[in-house]
């Protein structure tokens, strides 16, 4: 409850920083306005553009992004049993990196028609697509008897992220000055990209997964007790498994796909949700969706006013900040 | 009642069970003994449902095991192993509660949480329900297993409890608590199966006792039949007296001293 209001809180608040700066109060009233309650006065036409059209759209995305890593964080921990789990574990981002890499690289050779229909989109497309099939892959290595192992999981993920690492490490080595800046600006993560087009076509991808996900509070909880007695109890864990790596790898690859490769979010929000109310998956799958909206809104924050007008990728704000608070709960926990 | 007939578990060319037949009626304490990869274990997650056999039969209260729906046979059916480590922040209440899972889709009932506290109590685990489970000592963790286990089956007399060498960590008090609320759910209508190492825990608690030797079921019926020093020499390569206790009218079973070979000895020194 307490998590909820203050995600609301700093929404509001986050939406009126920034390098063009829009007191508290004014965001309210303009935001009255636009559902029609009260009335606008002009000279604040500017500010209204301002906010509907370039600041929203990205806090909305900095909150579904933020939701979404956060839930499949919790999800993957979940089925992985452990707390250092991340969604990356299954692949997602070091494909999507890949395929976003691929399309930077061989836009003008191979892609200029695709390039000429879709525009931007190309390549939010192609990264989700390389999510999904780094994901994919790695699920399907792990089948035996076609039961999903998670140990074979875990292996299969760390060969394909390595896999795909090198293979991104080399299309980076041959790229050109220009898609250099383009391959790092990707790679670092930024909401910058955020319009309405993009958020609305994004938004199912990260919404449906994401809600579906919640359903498996109690499953995950009987995964502690380690799948044997997980399935004795009835709660069929390879349909559980299957479900939640499917549903993990919609919400980041889309998010990724937007937004470019976020890190330590999925690992420390469910981590920092477990610390306050307990492990019970129950309130931990939704605490995290709400503080990870939270934290990346927060992040977002940072990242454009911290050396305003200049926009730190968001990526590296995560880093930043999620590298010492790690630290901290490694050594605290000792 | 409880109804295998001509088990067998092949993994990787191994024969784990061969032509394994056994009975277990309502209200029956059977014990399995054995020496170590006699097959035991093999032969509770059989049971258990948790492995299907490479041939043979499994019936549970008439009906077929591997007809049975995963969440149905949760509620009558209920098996509990060596630890695994949890390694989540889980609180005991937690644990226990989730032997209730299989009873409830979303929303928990009363008497659920009543039944948690029942067994908590019982298991002498109520003083630290709000611990971490990851805090707990070896046998007070086995003490939560176990209060979960009785919970997803406190309600059903008709179930099957197997335990899996449910006694090894704990000390002497509750070593003998358990057997004794193993032998009260017996009374009480269950089909409970255990596998022990202590052959006279064994013969004063079981009604009837199966021993098991290379995967094979060796001997067959109550403790006064099977344990004797031919038997126990054949299934576990140990010398033993066997007398009669005159109070139990039960078997005691003496083991002893093992010497080592003289040769061996003076090689070692």
């Amino acid at each position: 409850m307490v998590l909820t209001v203050s995600l609301v809180v700093v929404a509001m608040f986050s939406l009126g920083l920034g390098a063009y700066h829009i007191p508290v109060g004014d965001v309210w009233g303009l935001l009255m306005h636009k559902i029609g309650l009260s009335n606008l006065p002009t000279e604040k036409a500017l500010d209204d553009n301002v906010l509907f059209v370039v600041r929203m759209p990205r806090v909305l995305l900095g909150l579904l992004v933020g939701a979404a890593l956060g839930v499949s964080g919790a999800g993957i921990q979940g089925i992985f049993r452990n707390p250092l789990a991340d969604p990356g574990l299954i692949g997602i981002s070091s494909g999507a990196s890949l395929f976003a890499v691929l399309v930077i690289a061989f836009e003008s050779l191979l892609f200029v028609g695709l390039s000429q229909l879709l525009g931007h989109y190309l390549l939010i497309l192609g990264a989700f697509i390389g999510a999904g099939l780094t994901a994919f892959l790695v699920y399907r290595i792990s089948l035996k008897e076609g039961r999903p192992q998670v140990t074979t999981m875990l292996l299969a993920g760390i060969a394909i992220n390595g896999l795909a690492g090198a293979i991104t490490g080399l299309m980076t080595y041959m790229a050109t000055e220009q898609q250099l800046r383009t391959i790092t600006f990707w790679m670092l993560g930024n909401l910058g990209g955020a319009t309405w087009e993009n958020v609305t076509a994004v938004a199912p991808f990260i919404l449906i997964p994401m809600f579906c996900t919640l359903f498996f509070g109690k499953a995950l909880n009987a995964f502690a007790l380690g799948e044997m007695q997980a399935d004795l109890l009835g709660m069929q864990t390879d349909r559980v498994k299957l479900w939640v790596v499917t549903l993990g790898t919609l919400a980041v690859g889309a998010s990724v796909a937007v937004s470019g490769i976020i890190g330590f979010v999925g690992l420390l929000v469910p981590h920092t949700v477990r610390l306050l109310g307990g492990a019970d998956n129950r309130y931990v799958l939704m605490g995290s969706t709400v503080m990870g909206a939270m934290v990346l809104t927060l992040a977002d924050v940072l990242s454009r006013t911290l050396a305003a007008p200049i926009e730190l990728p968001i990526g590296v704000i995560t880093a930043l900040l999620g590298t010492p608070v790690f630290l901290y709960i490694l050594i605290k926990e000792k | 009642m409880l109804r295998v007939e001509k088990l067998n578990y092949d993994v990787k060319g191994r024969k784990l069970l061969k032509d394994v037949s056994l009975q277990v009626r309502k209200g029956e304490m059977v014990v399995l003994l054995g020496s170590n990869g006699a097959g035991k274990s093999t032969l509770m997650r059989l049971l258990a449902c948790d492995q299907k056999p490479s041939s043979g039969f499994i019936s549970l209260n008439r009906q077929p095991l591997d007809e049975y729906d995963q969440r149905t046979l949760a509620r009558c059916r209920a098996l509990l192993t060596q630890q695994q480590q949890v390694s989540l922040a889980f609180k005991v209440r937690e644990i226990v509660f989730m032997g209730r899972y299989p009873h409830f889709d979303a929303v928990a009932q009363p008497q659920d949480y009543t039944i948690v506290d029942e067994v908590m109590e019982l298991c002498g685990i109520s003083d630290f329900s709000d611990r971490v489970y990851m805090s707990l000592s070896g046998g007070e963790q086995q003490r939560v297993q176990l209060a979960r286990v009785l919970a997803q089956i406190w309600d059903n007399p008709d179930s099957l409890l197997l335990l899996d060498e449910p006694i090894s960590a704990l000390d002497m008090h509750y070593q003998q608590k358990v057997l004794a609320i193993a032998k009260a759910l017996s009374r009480r209508g269950y089909m409970v199966v255990l596998v022990l190492h202590d052959l006279n825990f064994a013969a004063n608690y079981a009604d009837r006792i199966i021993m098991l030797k290379h995967g094979r079921k060796l001997f067959d019926g109550t403790p006064m039949e099977v344990l004797n020093a031919k038997n126990i020499y054949t299934v576990f390569s140990v010398e033993a007296q066997v007398e009669m206790n005159p109070k139990t009218l039960r078997p005691y079973v003496k083991l002893e001293e093992m010497t080592l070979d003289g040769q061996l000895v003076t090689n070692i020194i």
